[in-house]
């Protein structure tokens, strides 16, 4: 019964949306699905790192009264994954805002959402 | 013991939304689960101690995203007729 | 068929590498070195309160530098690939309700001014520049939802995110030329740790990062709003 902590339940969740959202891009066919499912796989990924920082009984990193200033080592989770994973947000609204125009303007020169109709790139 | 029933719970909604995303006919619904997905997901930072990643996946994941994906079904939809 | 038979063997591969992953995996008891640097000097030599401020802005300066630059390529390829709507055909919503119109001259000063509090008070509390922004780019969806024809003025977004960008490079070769390293923070003094003018540079930068990734994206989403009213 130790194995069900938070990192745990945390790690699992991540696994299985990562999971998810590679299925959906894989096998769906219309263009904005392909896009939900990235976003579902990004959060997914950020999920799992965030959960590899935590560490049991300790506080989130903001120094303020109740913690004091010194041996703050040992009360505090790991600081570096949050700050990679408030990147990864940001770049993941960018990424996906892109591929929404892209998915717009293919929609405007061929009237098809399915990717199917797209062949030029097939050899 | 209270968190870890509180931290199931969550997951087991969000694995339920991702799923759901995957099986709905309709592309509207997708989206607003993947929305849904986003503000749960922000909960479960919080009780993971990361005040500022959930700030930024509420504001970012949850609100920008979701009216992105409106904008351009709705675009998408208004061409066709 | 076969390809979806592919599919589900790859993504069967891929959960027993993670399963595996999981299985021999133990929790940290506790900090591995470089995290227990920071934690342990993050107020004496960059005078945050908030470390994670502390580790985005000054130890881990440079990946904002380029996140700040792919989110400006990103608004660039959206606002050039949405541009050519010269012809702009009058349509004809229906007026927005009375609720939502008063509701937005209510909130709208609200939600700005909540936004500039976030990234202003990034190094003391959880906060910073992208959540700040992303607060202020919500603020202008709700005055475009109560009225679809706004006028933006475009030259005032782009000037405001340019000058932010260009001022953030600046302050970066300042700190390099005043012989600190590039984005050092210590060429402003570093003030008691919780005070609103402490942590040298980092509330101009969260400041600068504020105003930049709010203009962004209001600038996104006005594009995409005009696109709605072309051809």
């Amino acid at each position: 019964m130790e194995y069900i902590s938070l990192q745990n339940i945390g790690l699992v969740t991540g696994f299985l949306l990562i999971l998810t959202g590679l299925y959906g891009a894989l096998t769906n066919k219309n263009i904005l699905r392909i896009i939900v499912s990235f976003t579902i796989f990004d959060a997914g990924l950020n999920l799992v790192i965030v959960a590899l920082s935590y560490m049991k009984g300790r506080v989130a990193p903001i120094i303020d009264k109740t913690t004091g200033i010194h041996h703050l080592s040992d009360k505090f989770v790991d600081p570096v994954p949050q700050a990679l994973v408030l990147t990864s947000i940001v770049i993941g609204v960018g990424v996906t805002g892109v591929m929404l125009t892209y998915a717009l303007k293919m929609f405007k020169t061929r009237q098809s959402l399915d990717i199917k109709d797209f062949k030029e790139t097939k050899w | 013991m209270g968190t870890i029933i509180l931290a199931i719970i969550l997951s087991l909604i969000m694995i339920f939304m991702a799923v759901a995303a995957l099986l709905v006919r309709r592309v509207r619904t997708a989206v607003l689960a993947s929305g849904i997905l986003s503000l749960i997901a922000s909960i479960l930072y919080l009780l993971l101690a990361a005040p500022d990643v959930a700030m930024t996946e509420a504001a970012i994941g949850s609100g920008l995203t979701t009216i992105i994906f409106f904008y351009v079904i709705n675009k998408i939809r208004r061409s066709d007729v | 068929m076969y390809k979806n038979l592919f599919i589900i063997v790859i993504l069967a591969g891929l959960g027993i590498l993670l399963g595996r992953f999981l299985l021999t995996h133990h929790e940290n008891t506790s900090l591995p070195e470089l995290p227990a640097y920071y934690t342990d000097n993050a107020d004496h030599e960059v005078g945050a309160a908030n470390v994670v401020t502390a580790v985005v802005v000054t130890y881990r300066g440079f990946d904002t530098l380029g996140e700040v630059t792919i989110l400006f390529v990103a608004a660039s390829l959206i606002a050039m690939f949405l541009k050519n709507g010269l012809v702009r055909k009058e349509r004809d919503p229906r007026p927005s309700s009375v609720i939502l119109s008063t509701a937005q001259k209510l909130l709208f000063p609200l939600i700005v001014l909540f936004g500039v509090y976030v990234f202003a008070n990034g190094h003391l509390t959880p906060g910073g520049g992208f959540q700040g922004g992303a607060i202020i780019a919500t603020g202008f969806l709700l005055l475009l939802m109560a009225n679809p024809q706004a006028e933006f003025k475009h030259g005032l977004f782009n000037s405001i995110e340019s000058i932010s960008g260009i001022s953030y490079v600046v302050i970066g070769i300042l700190g390099a030329i005043l012989g600190l390293g590039f984005l050092d923070n210590r060429f402003l003094p570093l003030g008691h740790l919780g005070r609103l003018f402490s942590a040298g540079a980092i509330p101009v930068i969260y400041s600068l990062i504020g105003l930049k990734v709010g203009a962004e994206l209001s600038n996104i989403l006005h594009h995409l709003n005009e696109v709605q009213n072309e051809e």
